[in-house]
């Protein structure tokens, strides 16, 4: 008899269970070996918990009533409940604090979009350490996390959060209109970007001609002196900070793998200053992200600095067989 | 951390890139803009039922449009074409829209037939109009916006049938010369949106090969402008 599963859940068997113990042992040894302890969670938490990280578009989409009638949730990353757990038990440990995790989280699936509703992620979080060091620590133990993972051809975006909303502040934008040139910027429309600008009143031509370009820069080193040629005071401050960052990598040996992008905006309300994208050419799909939340450990009443990225481990798993089919073709 | 939990489709960064091309209605034109930008099209006029043309710096991959989206957030053909009304109905897919092409203008309208007070009556009498149409989520936002209730009934093929014999009171529907619509004794009611021929991204493909994909974005962008 056939019993079935819940689309966007799965069953895994030896081989691959055999392939992904190997990768995620290799992973967690690497966090662990830079000082990121790994750390568990509950899968469910109290849902008002989890909500105070970000009610928008990190809550979690299954939520249910226990016996005594409070209301928990499945978590939907571990950005949040490991910001749960060091306000409640770290408040009083001298920052910096590092935490890796290996851990199952839970999303709502588009019907047929072969969305997984359960799927892990492997990460760390790195409190109290600011930019840039923090962000420079952060994008070194990623670099770490893809060569033990064997992704050579792996490329990491590297953008600034802050640069569209201080940007539109600057251009007098504010409320709806600037909240739907986000969107648009987030999801890369620039056909509508284009529309909206334009539709502003004291945006000229031009300055709407400077949005969109600014969004097309990617790229190494070079792309800063393009945007900083593009002007203002905005662009200025983002892109000395995201140079701050990218001269202390260089200056390390590990920019080789680092592309800026000033195009990167991620949808999540938590993120402040850089942002993170990691991209492998075997998958059309981002293999995870990352960047700085500085405001959110605020949220759950300790103000520290905070930053980390996670990796979703079966797209790094299928990156890296694809990655060892191509090596074994040559 | 991100929010996209979408699948693990594969797809290769090396080789030509890969352009989906629309076949139907957009064809004509999408293969005239690549003309202009100097990547041959003999192949896919031809007439052969070929899908794949390959190419030295780009291979054409020729599909119905509605499935360009599909193709291009997976990352299985890096960059293609398709209508504002493809993206529009199918706009939960995460592809990066670089470009209005232009071409392929049309326009998404409500009909209904002709000196029919059904439109105005049904929703006054009964607070609710049937709506048929090939595009249900662009109904649904359309009139949940403008505070109308409506019940969409999605069909696949003629749409014009379904108010003639009493299926629903419009429809919603792309309009280019209105011909069908005259033939068929509907009339435009209201008009919903504009669409275009638009050129998009894979969100991968254009980072990872974001020479090539500026490239090809600037060339036709000129193209177009001519």
């Amino acid at each position: 008899m056939i019993h079935p599963i819940p689309p966007g859940t799965r069953d895994v068997l030896p081989d691959e269970m055999r392939e992904l113990r190997r990768l995620r042992l290799a992973l967690a040894e690497a966090f662990e070996k830079r000082g990121y302890g790994e750390v568990a969670t509950p899968a469910i938490e109290y849902d008002e918990v989890l909500a105070r990280g970000d009610g928008r578009t990190a809550g979690s989409a299954y939520r249910f009533f226990d016996e005594s009638g409070d209301l928990l949730a499945l978590r939907s990353d571990m950005t949040l409940p490991i910001a749960r757990l060091v306000a409640s038990r770290y408040a009083n440990v001298e920052p910096p604090l590092r935490f890796s995790y290996l851990a199952k989280a839970f999303r709502a699936v588009r019907p047929q979009r072969g969305q997984m509703r359960e799927f892990e992620q492997v990460g760390v979080e790195l409190i109290g350490a600011p930019a840039p060091a923090g962000t420079v620590e952060v994008i070194e133990v990623l670099e770490a996390a893809l060569d033990v993972a064997g992704l050579d051809r792996a490329v990491i975006g590297l953008g600034d959060a802050d640069l569209y909303r201080q940007l539109l502040a600057e251009l007098g934008v504010e409320g709806e209109a600037r909240d739907s040139i986000l969107a648009r910027l987030a999801t890369h429309d620039l056909v509508g970007l284009e529309a909206e600008l334009s539709l502003q009143e004291g945006i000229s031509d031009e300055q709407v001609a400077t949005c969109l370009a600014l969004s097309q820069l990617r790229g190494g080193n070079e792309v800063l002196e393009q945007a900083r040629a593009i002007g203002g005071a905005a662009v200025e401050r983002a892109t000395a900070r995201i140079g701050e960052t990218y001269e202390a990598l260089e200056a390390k040996g590990a920019a080789g793998r680092v592309q800026i992008d000033l195009g990167l905006l991620r949808d999540l309300g938590y993120y402040s200053g850089a942002i993170l994208e990691v991209y492998d050419p075997a998958l059309g799909h981002v293999l995870g992200g990352g960047g700085r939340y500085d405001g959110l450990l605020k949220r759950f009443g300790l103000d520290l600095p905070a930053a980390g990225f996670a990796l979703y481990l079966e797209r790094v798993h299928i990156a890296q067989a694809d990655g060892d089919s191509g090596r074994a073709e040559a | 951390m991100s929010v996209e939990v979408a699948g693990t489709g594969r797809a290769k960064a090396d080789g030509p890139l890969k352009l989906a091309v629309p076949r139907g209605a957009l064809l004509e034109g999408t293969l005239d803009v690549l003309d202009a930008v100097g990547i041959d099209t003999a192949a896919p006029r031809g007439g052969s039922r070929a899908l794949i043309f390959p190419g030295e710096e780009i291979t054409l991959v020729t599909m119905r449009p509605s499935d360009v989206p599909i193709y291009v957030e997976a990352g299985a053909a890096d960059v293609g074409i398709t209508g504002k009304d493809v993206l529009l109905e199918q706009s939960d897919r995460v592809v990066y829209e670089l470009l209005d092409l232009g071409y392929g203008r049309c326009r998404m309208v409500l009909a209904g037939r002709k000196g029919d007070e059904r439109l105005g009556e049904a929703e006054r009498r009964l607070g609710m109009m049937r709506i048929a149409t090939k595009y249900p989520r662009v109904a649904e936002r359309h009139f949940e916006a403008n505070g109308h209730q409506v019940e969409v009934i999605e069909v696949k093929g003629s749409v014009e049938l379904a108010p003639l014999i009493g299926l629903a009171d419009g429809i919603v529907d792309l309009v280019a010369t209105g011909r069908t619509l005259e033939d068929n004794d509907l009339e435009v009611r209201e008009e919903i949106v504009e669409c275009t021929a638009r050129f998009v991204a894979n969100r991968v493909a254009h980072k990872l090969r974001a020479r090539e994909v500026d490239e090809l974005t600037a060339k036709l962008r000129e193209a177009v402008a001519r």
